[in-house]
């Protein structure tokens, strides 16, 4: 009877070894290119054009240093970059078309899971749809139209067009999390006099509290990998990071180093944020189909 | 009071939802512009545009260019299904055992796709190049140099770095399928002496059918209309010309705006379609499964 339970025991023991074994196969392949950046951030210029990549080397915060002063090294550098402004363009960008949204989403979301109305289906329906629409079919008229209005090229009007990123996400996920709220606890606050507005703010948002820091954090994920609004919308003054993490190279040469250290720091907002939503973020990235 | 009441009972809805609903409008006028333009023979380089009805969307029937890219771009679609749902739903079968550790890989599993796609791609970009690291893997190992980014491989490197953004994507959506399922099946199948794989077939695959549905909806819609990937490593040479990249040259590159809008019209109905159809497959599915469900208990 031991030997059997033994034997069983093995097998659960050799069942997660393979387990483990899968994966870290697959971890490393997710992410052994982040690893080789990193390390490409912290090279020299001799140690990155060396024929045969060099896993040894010496670190140096000379490319970090490049890209945050502008100062470019007269020896090997051709062109430049101005990531610092990049950097601030897709801050202030990112963040005010997540807040934007937020303010005219939030109380969306609630009328489309509270109120019965018609049309509301075709509404919440609407705001889907965006999610999947082709980019360049929306963003031809947007350029030709923002030449005429002067937003071509301004924050206000990226703000304006991430709100096809962020404003879909914010409806869809909220409204599904006030759905989830249990009716009878409004009813009973309505019964005690509250208006519409007063359970609205004083009932059901603190309710679904952590459902919007989830869905404000994803948005701002997902509006600052955003590549194409910047690209053609913007220009020089107003790129967002990712475009301006592209112009290291150019005609003449890539600036690799710089290019890494750019592509890191760009990276990282995103990815710290994400720590934190790791328990909604199926529900945020499905426009909450998935519940849970 | 009484008049009152019907009155907001009526608008009130429509009232708050009005601001999100103007940025909605101030969305969709562009998007009628599109309809027109795509009649008209707009281009940025002359001031005068003449309505030209169908003659767009004519010449784009003609075109050898476009029927190679949407070609292009159903077989970049097909092939990042393929490859993408399956071993998603492999990592998620290993992602599902409580053992030690699995908390950390399942973080470490999203760290792809939680990062840009044009700068994952670039970081790839970067790997790939003649004598980047991954070359020199591979004579490590005693294999010959590989063009990663060129002639016939181009593609193939653009898919694999799609499988790496977003198979994860997969594999979190299909984790949480799996966890949603219910015991009670399993139960009475292990005290029927069910074999693993008759399992899988019979209890996993049927009931995980709604997640495998959405994450065929997400992935085939994104893929379909995808720009970054390509456009930070190949911006279409070497046959990787998708279809909306080969609208942004025409555009942006010719000017010829009414001529690439025909072709993104083209592409947002065939867009459009397929997550109509998966929609609607994905909420039969999601009323069978919560049926069957229901009856079970």
């Amino acid at each position: 009877m031991k030997g059997h339970f033994m034997h069983a025991f093995d097998i659960q023991l050799k069942r997660n070894a393979w387990i483990t074994l899968g994966l870290i196969a697959y971890t490393v392949f997710a992410l052994f290119p982040i690893v080789w950046i990193v390390m490409m951030s912290f090279k020299g210029h001799l140690d990155i054009v060396s024929p045969t990549p060099k896993i040894l080397f010496k670190p140096t915060l000379e490319n970090y240093r490049a890209i945050f002063t502008n100062v470019s090294n007269p020896l090997y550098e051709t062109s430049r970059a101005d990531f610092l402004l990049y950097f601030k363009n897709s801050c202030i960008v990112t963040v005010s078309a997540v807040m934007l949204s937020l303010l005219v989403g939030i109380p969306a979301a609630y009328a489309l899971a509270r109120f019965r109305f018609r049309g509301k289906e075709d509404i919440a329906f609407t705001f889907l749809s965006f999610r999947f629409a082709p980019e360049i079919a929306v963003i031809i008229p947007i350029y030709i139209l923002y030449q005429k209005l002067h937003l071509y090229n301004t924050h206000a009007g990226l703000i304006l067009v991430y709100q096809l990123i962020t404003l879909p996400l914010v409806v869809w996920i909220i409204r599904g999390y006030f759905e989830d709220l249990s009716l009878e606890i409004e009813q009973a606050a309505r019964l005690d006099g509250y208006t519409w507005w007063g359970v609205f703010t004083k009932v059901a948002i603190p309710l679904v509290k952590p459902g919007l820091a989830s869905t404000g954090i994803l948005a701002f994920i997902f509006a600052w990998n955003n590549f194409i609004f910047g690209l053609i919308l913007g220009a020089k003054e107003t790129f967002p990071t990712t475009v301006g993490t592209l112009g290291f190279i150019s005609y003449e040469s890539v600036l690799w180093g710089q290019m890494a250290a750019a592509t890191v720091i760009t990276i990282l907002p995103p990815l710290l944020l994400s720590v934190f939503i790791q328990r909604y973020l199926v529900r945020g990235l499905t426009m909450g189909a998935v519940r849970g | 009071m009484q008049l009152k009441t019907p009155f907001s009972q009526r608008f009130l809805p429509y009232l708050i939802v009005l601001p999100a609903l103007l940025l909605t409008i101030g969305i969709l006028y562009p998007f009628l512009l599109a309809i027109y333009y795509s009649l008209t023979d707009y281009s940025l380089l002359s001031p005068i545009r003449h309505f030209v009805g169908f003659k767009n969307y004519l010449g784009l029937f003609q075109s050898a260019r476009f029927w190679e890219s949407l070609g292009l771009t159903v077989l970049y679609a097909a092939m990042v299904l393929c490859i993408e749902v399956p071993l998603g739903l492999g990592l998620a079968l290993l992602l599902q055992h409580e053992i030690k550790g699995i908390r950390f890989f399942r973080f470490l599993f999203i760290v792809p796709m939680m990062m840009p796609p044009v700068v994952a791609a670039l970081m790839w970009k970067i790997i790939m190049a003649e004598n980047g690291i991954l070359n020199a893997l591979l004579g490590l190992v005693g294999l010959v140099k590989v063009a990663w980014l060129a002639n016939t491989y181009a593609l193939l490197s653009v898919v694999l770095i799609d499988v790496w953004i977003y198979t994860p994507f997969c594999a979190i959506l299909l984790l949480a399928g799996l966890q949603s399922l219910p015991r009670e099946p399993f139960e009475s199948s292990q005290v029927d002496g069910a074999s693993a794989w008759f399992n899988f077939r019979r209890l996993v695959l049927p009931m995980l059918k709604p997640f495998l549905l959405l994450a065929v909806l997400f992935r085939s819609i994104d893929s379909l209309k995808m720009f970054d990937i390509v456009y930070a490593t190949t911006k279409g040479a070497h046959s990787t010309m998708l279809i909306q990249l080969n609208a942004y040259f025409e555009s942006f590159r010719w000017y010829n705006m009414g001529g690439a809008l025909s072709h993104m019209l083209v592409l947002w109905v065939i867009v459009y379609v397929t997550s109509r159809f998966l929609v609607r497959w994905w909420s039969r599915a999601m009323k069978e499964a919560t049926g069957k469900r229901t009856n079970e208990s």
